[in-house]
């Protein structure tokens, strides 16, 4: 499943660490020449045949004109077979997302949007360093909605500095009034280096409390489950079957091919002879980039092959964080020969898990309980040794 | 090398002498100085403490190891020999300085031309009065902008009533009026009263390893001569040896013919350990014993530690570092011990904390080790009554130095702990003070009288463990550091004492138990309590960290369960990232302690029990 890049925003949010580039001005049509060029490049060298999803992130991917979106799509039918009904996803920003930008994104074939609305309060928003004010960001989630019925999704973050637990709910109800069938509701992370982050450091915004972030967002899944959701990802929640095709891709370890500067990728690269899985980065600077590309078709900064027991590591780090866990038939692609009981089933830390109720492992496979989700972290370390000493 | 003839220095051309001060008033840079202008060592810019051999010494400023020189200087005519003995300055080493001392007969007494008089100035002024020395006063340091040097002559003249016109003002970092020094050394300070007649009397003041040529005895003859063949023997040990080598110190071994009465220098005499030439040893030659030097002591370690290889597969190494470093420091006592929860390792005995941190500090630097040291401890004892454990032991009186060794009160009559009779020298403003601080140290007050209208000494008898770990500490800073304190042994005393251990969700630790006194146990297990809050991480169930005596919980924190510890976000570069966390946790999750079902890093012990350095 390709996953273009567009690198470029109109300015750097508070909060992001992204491969993102602020400019004056893009050259559009070279950048798109050579997305054009590196996404054949790529699929030809996986040999896919058939494509399941596109997702174009980024950046800010709304910022690129309806045209390129067409020609990557074009560009991608062009190299493999691209299915009618294969989900197209854009991210959009609420203030690049005007009803007829997003019309013109539909004609050249997106089928889903993605909405950063971040948040619905406007000192909230202007907290996290975002363009557009919360009537703008539901004007667009409306907007989008009218155009992508039950395929649009909003992006909500919790846990920013100084949030009150009391706030949260009316926050959560409101949004709940306004969006479609998929909700990403993200806890902020502060990452080092990010202007949020040194904020909190230096002590100008309070940290939130562990014991805060832990009670909203359960509070959350609790809502959001009352309201119809699955909640079938840490993150992640949809409703009526709404659930996004290319993030599951990252989840059950399928093949992904990133295109753009900083993308990253997981596949075999078939026509070099390739037989394992690599895992691959682009680029991160735009120029630099666009020059390898225009030189030798694709611009891979690095590769690296992942041993069976990476590849296992990752399925299971990944797998673990949706509620379908991970199947024994995945498990067995990548382990033909231990099963998941022989790993886990014997006596050790997963059957202490599984007896303490973080853990499940029956017949549909591995996956944790409602309550295990949400401290997986805790839990991976015990079971990556358990998998290591195997 | 051509060895040096030693006769042409009669008795009458010797002027043994040493610096004392206050630390950091420039005692180094002035021996520095008198080495340069005796032409001892070359003028450089480079020489900076150049008697203080060891990169510990350089880099913390003080002086660790006694070390001597040999100066020859003339003056109006006459080739004199002058000794001069640099000193430690702590309270730690004192009776390394008290015998460097005794092979003096006069003091050089430096004071910081700013600073005045300050607690170690009184104390080694005192250690010199007392053994009837010269003194000469030197104020230094008058190049800096901020020196008085006629108040603190004033109060050189009040405290220690010598005379304002004995003053020499000096800069020892210029050099300014330090060939005056040298000249009131052999005006003011008389030659060694012995003779060369006399059978040999010689006092051991310090002793350095030497792996080629074994142990290197620094002493001062205080009667006779000795060469190369005679028969030598210690009066602690009663083993003889033969002579190799005799020399003096420039301030590098410098072979010499003989050495003579009243001369300061070096032997070597196939000793192998320094254990064999303890300081303040006398020796004397086979067949003419003599009355043994008064004030001989053999080590007596105050501070105990346990210490550990911070992995077990590290044990040769750290064995054979403290082989070599224990070489040259016969002061550091060393048991093997061991702990289910550290492993294999030792517990060492030092004359005191900074004996114990520079020790700590020497394996760092020179072996490249870094070690887990647990809880100083000091060692109490146990009147055994229960017939069985009297069995087991051999005597009804044992030495308790790891908290695992702890009888329990039913076995026993009476516990006892070490004491030590402080004495403080404090200005009177802080009087209050201290003597609430002395008293929170259950510390008995023995004496209190004016030394001078503004001065007190106080007198306390302290349980040890008291004052081992930030007493001085917190002495300094409660009186600005105008306060000195010195203390020595003054045997044991009946103690209500209890083994204090820590919990966690009902397991012991057991590098954490400790001995301590009942009145102390609350206040200890709480703060014990809360540091281990501070570095357990949270786990996915709650756990109570208790202090607890016997069956009785003392004191209390609870460490809360993890309610949400999942990464929000997990696409692209996140992913490789996020491998690469999680498989360090899961390698560090070998490394974990495991306490019932608590995981403990192996470092949260060490911070926990680790002295809080300079607050």
């Amino acid at each position: 499943t390709p996953y273009p890049q567009w690198p470029y925003c109109r300015k750097r949010c508070s909060y992001c660490n992204f491969n993102t580039y602020v400019v004056p001005a893009v050259d559009e049509a070279a950048v798109r020449a050579c997305l054009l060029r590196e996404a054949q490049t790529l699929l030809r060298l996986g040999r896919v045949h058939s494509v399941t999803s596109v997702f174009f992130g980024g950046g800010t991917p709304s910022l690129a004109s309806p045209h390129t979106v067409g020609a990557v799509l074009e560009a991608v039918a062009g190299a493999a077979h691209l299915p009618a009904g294969a989900e197209v996803t854009l991210e959009a920003n609420p203030s690049s997302a005007s009803a007829s930008r997003l019309a013109g994104f539909r004609a050249a074939g997106v089928n889903r949007l993605s909405i950063g609305v971040q948040s619905l309060d406007d000192a909230e928003l202007r907290l996290l360093g975002r363009e557009h004010t919360a009537e703008e960001a539901r004007k667009a989630v409306e907007g989008a909605r009218g155009l992508f019925p039950g395929r649009t999704s909003i992006d909500l973050l919790f846990g920013l500095p100084g949030q009150s637990r009391d706030a949260w709910a009316p926050r959560l109800e409101g949004a709940l009034g306004l969006c479609d069938d998929h909700v990403s509701l993200y806890q902020l992370t502060l990452e080092r280096g990010t202007a949020l982050a040194a904020q909190v450091r230096g002590g100008a915004l309070p940290t939130p409390p562990q014991d805060l972030l832990a009670d909203v967002y359960h509070t959350a899944r609790t809502v959001l489950v009352a309201a119809g959701f699955r909640h079938y990802e840490v993150s992640n929640f949809a409703r009526k079957g709404a659930i996004s095709t290319h993030n599951l891709s990252y989840w059950r370890a399928d093949q992904y091919i990133g295109v753009g500067p900083g993308a990253h990728g997981r596949f075999v690269p078939r026509a070099e002879g390739g037989r394992s899985r690599e895992a691959r980065v682009q680029t991160l600077e735009p120029v630099a980039w666009m020059r390898e590309v225009q030189s030798q078709g694709h611009g891979t900064r690095s590769r690296a092959v992942l041993s069976p027991l990476e590849q296992l590591e990752e399925l299971l780090s990944l797998g673990l964080r949706t509620d379908e866990g991970v199947t024994h038939e995945r498990w067995e692609r990548f382990s033909p020969q231990l099963s998941l009981q022989d790993v886990f089933g014997a006596p050790g830390e997963a059957r202490a898990l599984q007896q303490q109720g973080w853990l499940v492992l029956d017949g549909g496979g591995l996956r944790c309980t409602w309550a295990g989700l949400a401290v997986l972290d805790s839990l991976l370390p015990d079971l990556l040794w358990q998998l290591q000493r195997v | 090398q051509e060895k040096l003839d030693m006769s042409t220095y009669p008795v009458e051309s010797i002027r043994n002498f040493s610096i004392i001060a206050h630390v950091d008033h420039g005692k180094s840079t002035l021996a520095d100085r008198l080495l340069e202008i005796t032409g001892t060592i070359s003028k450089t810019d480079h020489n900076k403490q150049v008697l203080d051999k060891l990169q510990v010494e350089r880099e913390r400023g003080i002086t660790v190891k006694a070390q001597s020189a040999s100066l020859f200087y003339n003056h109006e005519g006459i080739n004199y020999l002058l000794n001069l003995i640099d000193t430690p300055g702590h309270v730690d080493f004192s009776y390394e300085v008290s015998r460097s001392l005794s092979a003096c007969q006069g003091v050089i007494l430096v004071v910081d031309a700013n600073e005045g008089i300050q607690a170690q100035t009184v104390a080694n002024f005192y250690l010199a009065f007392e053994a009837q020395l010269s003194i000469i006063p030197v104020i230094n340091k008058i190049d800096l902008k901020n020196a008085d040097p006629e108040r603190v002559e004033q109060q050189i003249e009040k405290l220690f009533d010598i005379p304002t016109d004995e003053c020499i003002r000096v800069s020892a970092k210029q050099g300014t009026n330090v060939e005056k020094v040298l000249q009131k050394v052999i005006e003011k300070i008389p030659p060694p009263q012995c003779n060369t007649a006399d059978p040999l009397k010689a006092l051991v003041f310090d002793s350095t390893f030497d792996h080629y040529r074994g142990v290197i005895a620094n002493v001062a003859l205080f009667g006779g001569e000795v060469e190369k063949g005679h028969q030598i023997v210690s009066a602690h040990t009663k083993k003889r040896y033969e002579v190799n080598e005799v020399g003096i110190l420039t301030p590098n071994e410098q072979p010499t013919h003989k050495l003579y009465a009243g001369q300061v220098g070096y032997v070597i005499a196939g000793m192998k350990e320094v254990t064999e030439a303890q300081i303040g040893d006398t020796l004397f030659l086979y067949k003419q014993p003599v009355e043994p030097l008064p004030g001989f002591k053999s080590a007596k370690p105050m501070v105990f530690a346990g210490m550990y290889p911070a992995d077990q597969t590290e044990y040769n190494n750290l064995k054979s570092a403290l082989e070599r470093l224990t070489l040259n420091d016969s002061s550091v006592t060393v048991h093997r011990d061991s702990s289910l929860a550290l492993g294999a390792g030792w517990r060492l005995g030092f004359l005191g904390l900074l004996h114990m941190e520079v020790f700590n500090q020497r394996l760092e630097q020179e072996y490249n080790m870094s070690v887990i040291l647990t809880a100083p401890t000091v060692p109490y004892k146990a009147i055994l009554s229960s017939a069985k454990l009297i069995k087991e032991h051999g005597k009804d009186q044992i030495t308790i130095i790891n908290p695992a060794q702890f009888p329990d009160k039913l076995s026993v009559s009476e516990y006892l702990e070490p004491t030590v009779l402080g004495t403080i020298v404090t200005p009177h403003e802080y009087i209050g003070k201290i003597i609430t601080l002395c008293q929170d140290r259950r510390a008995v007050q023995k004496d209190m009288l004016y030394i001078d209208e503004n001065r007190v000494m106080l007198k306390y008898l302290f349980p040890l463990n008291e004052i081992v770990v930030d007493f001085y500490d917190a002495l300094k800073s409660l009186s600005s550091g105008y306060a000195s304190f010195d203390y020595e042994d003054a045997g044991y005393q009946s103690a209500d004492l209890i083994k204090m251990d820590i919990l966690l969700n009902g397991n012991p630790v057991e590098e954490l138990a400790t001995i301590i006194h009942k009145d102390k146990a609350y206040a200890a297990g709480k703060l014990l309590c809360e540091r281990l809050k501070e570095t357990i991480p949270r786990q996915l169930f709650e756990i109570a960290i208790q202090a607890a005596i016997g069956k009785k919980i003392i004191a209390r924190e609870t460490l809360k369960a993890y309610r949400k510890n999942v990464v929000a976000k997990c696409y692209g570069g996140d992913i490789t990232r996020r491998m690469k966390l999680l498989k360090r946790q899961a390698e560090g999750k070998r490394l974990m302690r495991k306490i019932g079902n608590v995981e403990v890093p192996r470092d949260a012990f060490i911070r926990v029990l680790k002295r809080e350095t300079n607050k």
